[in-house]
């Protein structure tokens, strides 16, 4: 049997979108979508549901779609997943269920993802309203954070009758969604906000400007505001540096920084007071998704832009969608090779990016092979601007502020994998807090499995 | 939104608010910091906490107008509402973890420079409660400038005012003054808290070191979140990488390195930030020293 090829979703095109920061994919239309939606095998065993970390129910909705039934469509997702326009758009479907399907092993995998994206999206511009709850409870329920893990564990526990309140440090509900991905990636007005709305009509209760550690300590709520439980998705927000020469320069920024200016502030619109630095020629250190957001930012606000990473193009951590997209549109590669030094001038502005060149050797416990650097090879890139996109890692804030919360050396909250339970009774976490820096969808794997213990410990309590 | 309950001019550009945040003045302590966003356009503006009143539940903060958020800030009136209110950020200051019997036998200087006094003043007030009369020395350009005077004189055991012009007080630099009351009138002192412009915070530091006196600054760099997430605050302590928006504000001046810190706080400023800065020294014949946007 031949299988027929992947239905295409139109783009905006590299040229084009390299100037705006209007969403590069557009989406599949409702004849797309039903066309793309016929090629699902509807396996027995569908092995895709094995891979999605919140278990979505994949053949049936799309079995929905197939019959133009997009209403229930999204009902079957929204029994699984509280954020699928924002899924549908940054999950890595291609390690993930798309991985597994059954059709990807002699032709295109069945596009999961941008079918979810499209009944998202039809469901938002049709108003179909998804908040079905259990009645109240009474129980208090609070959240650290309101990113992908918190936003899941409440939804989940809002929709069982718990009440639920989620303390998040910014200004904005979204975590690393509304501060971290870019415009372009993932409208925030449109996408986020609705799905943040959406968690909000289930009766869950959002207090931004609340940091736990300081405004008041996890203890505080749990003794003298009664709440009977608590999950910690507090995320991982401290960027990395490399500790090399230079980088306290003027002009070397953490990509944490660039895109909280641009994404959480609005830099780029007109009319807002927070002022960013684009830079002509900028370096962007790393390889992650990251870094592919940062270099793509760069790029719209006008600078030359060049990726900086130690392995080659095969080891790249980005989704290979997102390296494509930036390849699409000129940002430029420097692979195999590394800084070792950034260069100022007189003033103590960035004047360049001193690499070394590396070669491939033996791979390392990770499996990748190990970049060796390659003696006097070094070389300048001519740069004003640096992006430091190394990673990030949990804050120490709510670890070091609640006794008896323990953490890891390298500062993630120790939870148990399949449980979220902390090391104190009644606290449970989730998400890049406990993991480190991973991905959307697993934070919300996390949410959800939090959000399930938590209704066992507190039905087993009374 | 947080209310601004009562508004208060106090020199030129430099305003007074209190805001009610019942939270935020709640867990209060001296040496902390808030940031404020007035509306959704707005900047996320870092002050330090002038005062607070945890029965009110109300936040006193100062700041002087320098870019566009501070300027429409300043507009804002009694009733109104700043969309975003947060803190306290950072570490409290040293002492408050300190013995009370212990800190009682030690002689501590405050020196403030310009809108720094709004700082210093819950940090002697709140040692004042606690039966510790420090000394303080509030320095400005000129007497239109001066901030606090009566409550820094009420919680304050010998108060100084030095002005550049000389219209108030000691005539010349905070810096001056405090050589003066160490070498001609031979007061001595275990430590010495210096918050303000960092040039200011600096020199002091300077002088402090020659007398081998403990030295407290509070730093005031460009931040984003207050969190630790940006990394747009870090400075070097010796010779490390600190953020003062978790590790501080207020570190050991003598293991800062202020010339850095100094570069770094002029990353932001635009061209057209320069000009009013520019425009501003012209205009009043004082050369501005302090960071781009909030006072902390």
């Amino acid at each position: 049997m031949e299988i027929k090829k992947r239905v295409p979703v139109k783009e905006q095109a590299p040229e084009m979108r390299r100037a705006n920061f209007e969403e590069v994919c557009l989406g599949y239309s409702e004849e797309e979508a039903v066309e793309e939606a016929k090629r699902c095998l509807h396996c027995k065993k569908p092995m895709c549901v094995t891979k999605c970390p919140v278990s979505i129910n994949i053949p049936e909705f799309i079995d929905h779609v197939k019959k133009s039934e997009f209403e229930n469509a999204a009902r079957v997702i929204a029994e699984s997943s509280a954020l699928p326009a924002v899924c549908g758009r940054v999950c890595p479907q291609e390690s993930q269920c798309e991985g597994k399907c059954v059709l990807g092993i002699k032709g295109d995998a069945i596009a999961i993802g941008k079918l979810e994206r499209f009944v998202a999206d039809w469901s938002r511009e049709n108003n179909i309203d998804l908040s079905r709850t259990l009645p109240k409870n009474g129980k208090k329920v609070a959240i650290v954070g309101a990113g992908p893990a918190g936003l899941t564990c409440a939804g989940d526990l809002a929709k069982l009758g718990y009440d639920v309140t989620i303390f998040e440090a910014l200004h904005k509900a979204g975590g690393v969604l509304v501060y971290g991905i870019p415009e372009f990636r993932l409208p925030k007005d449109k996408v986020v906000q609705h799905e943040v709305d959406n968690v909000k009509a289930l009766g869950v209760k959002i207090e931004t400007n609340v940091i736990i550690g300081r405004t008041v300590t996890l203890k505080e709520l749990i003794d003298s505001e009664g709440f009977e439980a608590v999950f910690v998705g507090s995320g991982a927000g401290l960027p990395r540096f490399m500790n090399i020469p230079g980088e306290n320069s003027n002009g070397v920024f953490s990509a944490n920084e660039f895109l909280t200016r641009n994404n959480l502030m609005k830099a780029f619109k007109e009319g807002y007071d927070t002022p960013i630095k684009a830079g002509k020629k900028v370096a962007v250190v790393g390889g992650g998704n990251v870094a592919m957001d940062a270099a793509r930012t760069a790029l719209r606000l006008g600078g030359e832009v060049h990726i900086v990473y130690r392995r080659s193009k095969a080891e790249l951590p980005a989704r290979a969608e997102e390296v494509h997209h930036a390849i699409e549109e000129g940002i430029i590669f420097d692979l195999l090779c590394n800084p070792i030094e950034i260069l100022a001038d007189e003033k103590g502005w960035v004047s360049g990016i001193k690499c070394i060149r590396m070669e491939l050797g033996e791979p390392d416990a990770s499996g990748r092979r190990s970049p060796v650097e390659i003696p006097g090879s070094e070389f300048i890139i001519d740069v004003d601007t640096v992006i430091m996109s190394l990673g990030t890692s949990p804050n120490p804030l709510i670890s070091t502020t609640t006794k008896g919360l323990e953490s890891t050396k390298r500062g993630c909250l120790i939870a148990e994998e399949e449980t979220g339970k902390t090391t104190l009774e009644g606290v449970y976490a989730g998400g890049d807090a406990v993991t480190g820096a991973a991905t959307v969808i697993l934070a919300m794997g996390a949410g959800k499995k939090g959000a399930k213990s938590i209704h066992e410990y507190l039905s087993s309590k009374s | 939104m947080f209310k601004i309950i009562k508004k208060r001019y106090l020199a030129p550009n430099i305003y007074l608010m209190d805001v009610e945040v019942p939270r935020v003045a709640r867990a209060a302590n001296p040496g902390q910091f808030v940031i404020v966003k007035m509306d959704e356009k707005g900047e996320r503006i870092p002050l330090t906490i002038c005062d607070y009143d945890k029965t009110a539940g109300t936040v006193t903060i100062v700041f002087q107008t320098m870019g566009s958020s501070t300027k429409r800030m300043a507009l804002m009136e009694e009733g109104e509402y700043f969309d975003d209110f947060v803190g306290p950020l950072g570490r409290p200051s040293e002492f408050v973890e300190e013995d009370i019997e212990e800190l009682k036998k030690k002689k501590i200087m405050f020196v403030a420079g310009g809108v720094g006094a709004a700082p210093v003043y819950p940090q002697v007030k709140w040692l004042h409660e606690r039966g510790i009369d420090a000394d303080a020395i509030v320095g400005c350009k000129s007497k239109d400038y001066l901030l606090l005077e009566e409550e820094m004189k009420n919680a304050t055991r010998d108060f100084y005012i030095a002005t550049d012009d000389g219209t108030y007080g000691y005539r010349g630099f905070v810096t001056d003054l405090l050589k003066d009351l160490i070498e001609k009138e031979g007061k001595k002192y275990d430590v010495v808290v210096a918050i303000g412009p960092m040039i200011m915070m600096k020199f002091i530091t300077k002088l402090t070191n020659n007398y081998g006196i403990k030295t407290i600054v509070s730093m005031n760099p460009v931040m984003v979140d207050g969190t630790g997430m940006c990394g747009g605050c870090r400075l070097t302590v010796d010779g490390k990488t600190k953020f003062a928006c978790v590790d501080g504000p207020e570190f050991d001046g003598g293991l800062v390195d202020f010339d850095e810190a100094m570069r770094r706080s002029a990353q932001y400023k635009s061209e057209e930030g320069r000009a009013e800065i520019r425009r501003q020294e012209k205009e009043e014949g004082h050369v501005c020293n302090l960071g781009l946007e909030g006072n902390k």
